[in-house]
């Protein structure tokens, strides 16, 4: 018998209104996700990722649009979707004056386990996310990551089959994020599903195995990072100009050699089937007009491209 | 069953927060002690009583509804913290329920404000306050009452405003006018107010209360005003219960 998708979400919608101004944060978004998976929402901030993780977790009420999470659906049975997911809000979970085991211990018990089978979660759980040194100490005194690793440890303290993280590694030191990725791989090695939101390119490139790339409330891109970036194949040629990108951009559109040109302030980025054949075209044209590149540097296409081609931004800027 | 399960875990954790804050020894003893030392002093004379003791008889009761009034409407300031700090959500997304999140908070503000009465009334004793363990126990359930209510309340206009900076001036707008009418600094009497003012004052539900807790440190419980107000407080203590326990239960973000 094949198993229920872990998320099966149509047409979700979400708008917030305050007085008379209305915001659509979640514009129409359409989501299958299979077990055992990493997925990534990535996108600029306010793009409605977070909005429609909170929609997914029972925190929110969709506007419109239906979704089954593990087979249970959303809107008729919140309490049995809640059973079987965990979710890690963006701002931390803790109180400051408690320790991460009295967290743990009553996280399992709103939970419903007895006493006895909490204590033992907590102490499994401490040792697992390697929480040994910090378990006793009150939260205030944590660090980023451990904070971070103990309301992570919170969000799967009863082990569900799926797993909402907001932005798990939003100011975290480079080595604090290392550890979490490590976290997540080792949830989904156990079977979970991940669905978590980021806004790092490098993050969604590394850790997830799907990225669904969301802007103004919809998903403009989905699939493997690898997929995502082929599709838009070639190179990319990132020209520097001083102060003279709109001229050279005039003089660079429509060259049998340039697939597709961004301008994005003082820089010019090419896309070309071949970055060794076109680099040569590309610096003559801009000599016979007298223009002298600050800088060239070629790459190959990134997340960043890719949400660049479907949406005319950069995620950078 | 579940309710009362998960309205202990709750209420066990906002003790062992509550202990653990620097606040507590502030707000729950020296404030009572500061209030009968600096006031206590000033009664005799100024309510023109017969006796210390009778002085202590009238303005006690005052103090006990005014500390219970004041510091269960201030719950809510707490409760905007955790929601910054992520706790409420986190509770939100697993099954405890939702009634219990609300009653568990409320019960800590009985708790603390219930130990803060009895810090006040043993202080008093010594200048000749006295009173019946059976009126004190039925004291004690007005004042559980009132905090139940003003607390449910609080959280309420906590959770539809989210910032202190907004909760605080609201509060202020509220006490001030239940802190005035009610007669705790002064008694409202139809031989010491004008009739307007008193009208006012009998609309107010913290004057009855006063009132009955008057009525029962005076050890009058058959005064059938005392069994009008807890039955009042109980009616009003149930819908601010219920209303606010609604609100916990519903996506407010």
């Amino acid at each position: 018998m094949p198993r229920d998708p872990a998320v099966d979400a149509r047409g979700l919608r979400k708008t917030y209104r305050s007085g008379k101004t209305a915001r659509t944060a979640v514009d129409g978004i359409d989501l299958l996700i299979g077990t055992g998976e990493i997925v990534g929402f990535l996108g600029p901030n306010g793009a409605g990722k977070t909005t429609t993780l909170r929609m997914l977790a029972t925190l929110l009420r969709p506007d419109a649009g239906t979704a089954r999470i593990a087979g249970i659906d959303l809107g008729a049975d919140p309490a049995g979707v809640r059973r079987r997911i965990g979710y890690v809000a963006q701002g931390g979970s803790t109180w400051y004056e408690a320790t991460g085991r009295e967290e743990l211990i009553l996280q399992a018990r709103l939970y419903g386990y007895p006493r006895a089978e909490a204590a033992a979660r907590a102490a499994a759980a401490v040792e697992a996310f390697a929480l040994a040194d910090c378990a006793d100490r009150r939260c205030k005194t944590y660090s980023g990551g451990q904070r971070r690793r103990v309301d992570v440890a919170l969000g799967v303290i009863h082990r569900p089959r799926l797993l909402f993280l907001d932005e798990p590694t939003t100011g975290l030191d480079p080595q604090s994020r290392a550890r979490m990725w490590d976290e997540v791989r080792r949830l989904r090695a156990e079977g979970v599903t991940v669905l978590l939101t980021t806004h790092y390119l490098e993050e969604a490139d590394a850790l997830c195995d799907r990225v669904a790339i969301i802007d103004h409330g919809r998903i403009v891109a989905d699939g493997s990072p690898a997929e995502l970036k082929r599709a838009i194949s070639g190179d990319v040629v990132s020209v520097g100009l001083n102060g003279a990108a709109q001229a050279a951009a005039g003089l660079l559109d429509g060259q049998p050699y340039v697939r597709r040109l961004e301008t994005g302030g003082d820089r010019l980025r090419l896309y070309v089937d071949a970055a060794a054949g076109a680099v040569p075209l590309i610096l003559r044209t801009l000599d016979h007009a007298g223009l002298e590149p600050a800088s060239v540097e070629l790459h190959r296409p990134s997340l960043d491209d890719v949400f660049l081609a479907r949406t005319g931004r950069s995620l950078r800027d | 069953m579940k309710l009362i399960r998960d309205t202990w875990l709750i209420l066990q954790r906002q003790m062992t927060l509550l202990l653990r804050g620097p606040a507590w020894l502030i707000t729950g003893v020296l404030q009572p002690v500061l209030y009968l030392v600096l006031f206590g002093p000033l009664l005799k004379a100024a309510l023109d009583a017969p006796s210390t003791a009778e002085a202590y008889r009238t303005f006690v009761p005052g103090l006990l509804v005014m500390l219970v009034v004041f510091g269960s409407l201030f719950a809510g300031f707490a409760l905007i913290g955790e929601d910054r700090a992520g706790v409420l959500e986190r509770c939100r997304v697993t099954p405890v329920s939702r009634q219990a999140l609300l009653l568990g908070r409320c019960l800590r503000e009985v708790i603390s404000l219930l130990f803060q009465a009895t810090v006040i009334v043993l202080l008093a004793l010594p200048f000749g306050l006295s009173v019946g363990i059976g009126e004190l126990l039925l004291v004690y359930l007005v004042l559980a009452l009132v905090a139940l209510a003003m607390s449910a309340l609080s959280y309420a206009a906590a959770l539809r405003l989210r910032s202190e900076d907004a909760l605080g001036p609201v509060l202020n707008t509220v006490t001030q006018p239940v802190l005035l009418l009610s007669g705790i600094l002064l008694p409202i009497t139809a031989a010491t107010a004008p009739v307007w003012l008193l009208m006012l004052s009998r609309a107010n539900p913290a004057s009855w209360t006063v009132d009955a807790v008057r009525s029962l440190f005076a050890g009058e419980y058959a005064d059938p005003r005392v069994w009008w107000t807890l039955a009042s407080l109980a009616v009003l203590a149930v819908a601010a219960l219920t209303w606010t326990g609604r609100m916990f239960a519903r996506d407010v973000h």
